[in-house]
């Protein structure tokens, strides 16, 4: 490369430091990473490890672990757990924690049985109406926190009780009440299936479509003057994308194929990820998280962003209660109790959201919830009972977190904050 | 006691007029009928010991304390500052002395942190670009802005939190003490900066404990003593024991004390053969 050359393109804006190191290639990139990973930036890398490690173990334990039928079940399971889990990231990237969700839960699965059979409303009203139930807490979860100053570990620990009671009050002493098995909701989270063509054509558009954006973003960073990944890192990425998302339908569909419910699961990732990373809203919520100070003295309303999150965060567990009780095809009174909020705050904390605030994100409960869901999976499958789960999961979220502590001390001493 | 040449109050051209401020905290006055005026492409200097105000004040004006008395004017209007965006929206930007930085957010987030483009499509594309043309203007010695703040040294954080109260140009600029983490260049990268902010017309209203920074930018010098008005002088035309006197409330204090010692000391190894 000659001085001329130099002269004559002037470097992207972002570039023109003179102590910074550009990748110009797929290999460039490749030890960028590797060097991003010792400096103790791992990102997703311990997790999606973790997924390998269990999946290797117990396949060797029971050869059908990784077979398509069980995968289908695992995709089916996960979905009530992780869609908690999801509520759950929101109110840990401000810091806080919601202790209630699987009281909430259990009640918003008890009001959609009780509208739907003991009423005999319509689906989609009591759905509503649960929701609406659950979203209510959230808002007085908001008002204790913000105006009255309760903590929100102590707010919502009164909230585990108190809405444990009120689901057995709406049960009125039943112990189960029965979803009918041909309503929606049932079908929905037993029966229903997307049809092969269409998994593939998703599949197929979801990789194009990364592409796309990664194609239309270049193209808008270089026109401003930016740096831009190279097209070359951008088709490998998108290859890469596709042929995983594509081995994934093919194998599923080898027997059921891919759930509607496991769907609509992503989609919620997808559109919960858009949310916090592309929207002035969701940068308020890191904000919050990482100094909630900083982010009122810059003019975000900083109550505003708790109330909204414990309101997410509730409507969200009250969208995995009715879940669980449309896979059970029945509300019960121990639904919601147990492990449940502890699994989805496990699963949160596992993806890699952090308990203080302001580092996370939605795929954190899409890969938490894998790691807990596999190891529920793989110790049915050995017929081993509930004791041993709560060990391994136990383990496995204490592995979790001190990797992160760790790999935080190196960030630091990196200059990777 | 109020010593020197006190400017008038009440200009014509005044950016920000300052009225009777009161703040208390519980049963301490923090501030008490504090008046200040500042003009357009002027800079004043709010010069204190610890504990006499400063700090509040640039809350007050800031928006995150409500006075408890007094009025405030901006451009001659009578105006309320109730939340740091009311103030913000008015034009009054605040570089606090704690920064007010979100760390784990990467700098041009923190750069237009309140303030983003397109809020439901970020422009992160135009923001960058903005910051980067931002950062430029003002030197900063930044090397990448996808790094999280936590990641920056204290002078690289001071230039963000500059950069970021100016994103929106506004009328007046409060520093608080914007030079006290700061090396050598930086500090004279800074008072430039202040230099260049006074002479596109803005306001700047610059706390600072450091005599000689206030001497080689601000036009006036106003000093706080225990929350209270202690004389207004046109810095051109003060010493720094006059300025000193006034922030201890005695012209015999403890830094002329030393002073006097210091040049008697002196004066007897001369006098020694």
């Amino acid at each position: 490369m000659s001085t001329t050359e130099d002269n004559r393109v002037a470097p992207p804006a972002d570039l023109r430091d003179e102590r910074l190191a550009t990748p110009r290639d797929i290999a460039d990139h490749v030890r960028a990473g590797v060097r991003r990973v010792r400096d103790g930036d791992l990102g997703a890398l311990p997790v999606i490890a973790g997924i390998v490690v269990i999946w290797t173990i117990f396949q060797v334990l029971n050869p059908t672990f990784l077979s398509s039928t069980n995968l289908v079940n695992l995709s089916f399971d996960m979905v009530p757990i992780g869609v908690i889990a999801l509520g759950i990231v929101c109110v840990l990237l401000v810091g806080q924690i919601d202790l209630s969700v699987g009281s909430v839960s259990g009640l918003s699965g008890a009001i959609t049985a009780v509208v739907m059979v003991r009423f005999e409303q319509p689906t989609w009203l009591a759905v509503l109406a649960a929701l609406a139930a659950s979203c209510l807490i959230g808002w007085l979860y908001g008002q204790g926190f913000n105006r009255i100053g309760v903590p929100s570990f102590v707010v919502t620990l009164a909230g585990l009780l108190a809405f444990l009671g009120v689901q057995l009050l709406v049960l009125q002493g039943e112990n189960a009440i029965n979803l009918p098995f041909d309503s929606t909701l049932v079908k929905f989270a037993q029966l229903w299936f997307v049809p092969d063509w269409l998994a593939y054509t998703l599949a197929v558009a979801a990789g194009m479509g990364f592409s796309a954006a990664g194609w239309v973003r270049a193209r808008t960073r270089r026109r401003a003057g930016l740096s831009a990944q190279s097209p070359q890192w951008l088709v490998a990425k998108s290859v890469l994308l596709l042929a995983a998302l594509l081995f994934m339908v093919s194998y599923l569909c080898r027997t059921r194929g891919v759930a509607w419910m496991f769907v609509l699961f992503v989609a919620l990732v997808l559109a919960l990820n858009y949310v916090l990373t592309r929207t002035k809203y969701g940068r308020s919520v890191y904000a919050v998280g990482g100094n909630a100070e900083a982010a009122r003295r810059a003019g975000i309303n900083v109550r505003r962003v708790y109330t909204s999150v414990f309101v997410i965060c509730s409507g969200l567990a009250a969208l995995g209660g009715v879940l669980a009780a449309s896979r059970l095809a029945a509300a019960n009174q121990s639904a919601g109790g147990g492990d449940v909020n502890l699994n989805a705050i496990a699963a949160a904390v596992i993806g890699g959201t952090s308990l203080f605030g302001g580092r996370g994100s939605a795929f954190a409960a899409l890969l938490g919830t894998l790691v807990i869901q596999s190891i529920s999976s793989g110790l049915t499958l050995l017929n081993l009972d509930s004791s041993y789960r709560f060990v391994i999961t136990g383990l496995v979220l204490f592995i979790a977190v001190g990797l992160d502590a760790v790999a935080r001390r190196s960030r630091q001493a990196h200059g990777r904050g | 006691m109020s010593t020197g040449t006190a400017v008038p109050l009440g200009n014509t051209d005044t950016a920000l007029s300052l009225r009777g401020i009161c703040k208390h905290f519980g049963a301490v006055a923090a501030l008490t009928d504090i008046d200040l005026d500042v003009a357009a492409g002027e800079v004043v200097a709010i010069v204190g010991d610890n504990g006499a105000g400063k700090s509040t004040l640039v809350k007050v004006l800031s928006g995150v304390h409500a006075a408890d008395a007094g009025k405030i004017f901006f451009h001659g209007d009578e105006v309320s500052l109730g939340s740091p965006a009311e103030a913000h929206a008015m034009g009054i930007a605040t570089v606090f002395q704690d920064l007010a930085l979100c760390e784990n957010l990467d700098v041009k987030a923190n750069l237009f942190l309140g303030q983003e483009l397109r809020p439901w499509m970020l422009d992160e594309v135009a923001m960058e670009k903005r910051s980067w043309e931002l950062l430029r203007e003002l030197s900063a010695k930044i090397p990448t802005l996808d790094v999280p703040v936590a990641a920056l040294s204290g002078g690289q954080r001071q230039t963000v939190a500059i950069a970021r109260s100016l994103l929106s140009s506004p009328k007046v600029v409060l520093l608080d003490e914007p030079t006290a983490a700061l090396g050598v260049a930086q500090t004279a990268e800074v008072l430039n900066l202040v230099e260049r902010l006074k002479d596109n017309g803005l306001g700047v209203v610059m706390i600072s404990h450091n005599m000689e920074d206030v001497r080689a930018v601000a036009d006036r010098v106003a000093v706080l003593r225990l929350g209270r008005n202690n004389g207004v002088f046109d810095a051109r035309d003060v010493s720094s024991a006059e300025i000193v006197a006034a922030i201890t409330g005695a012209a015999d204090n403890v830094v002329s004390r030393r002073a006097a010692r210091h040049t008697l000391a002196q004066r007897e190894e001369k006098e020694q053969p």
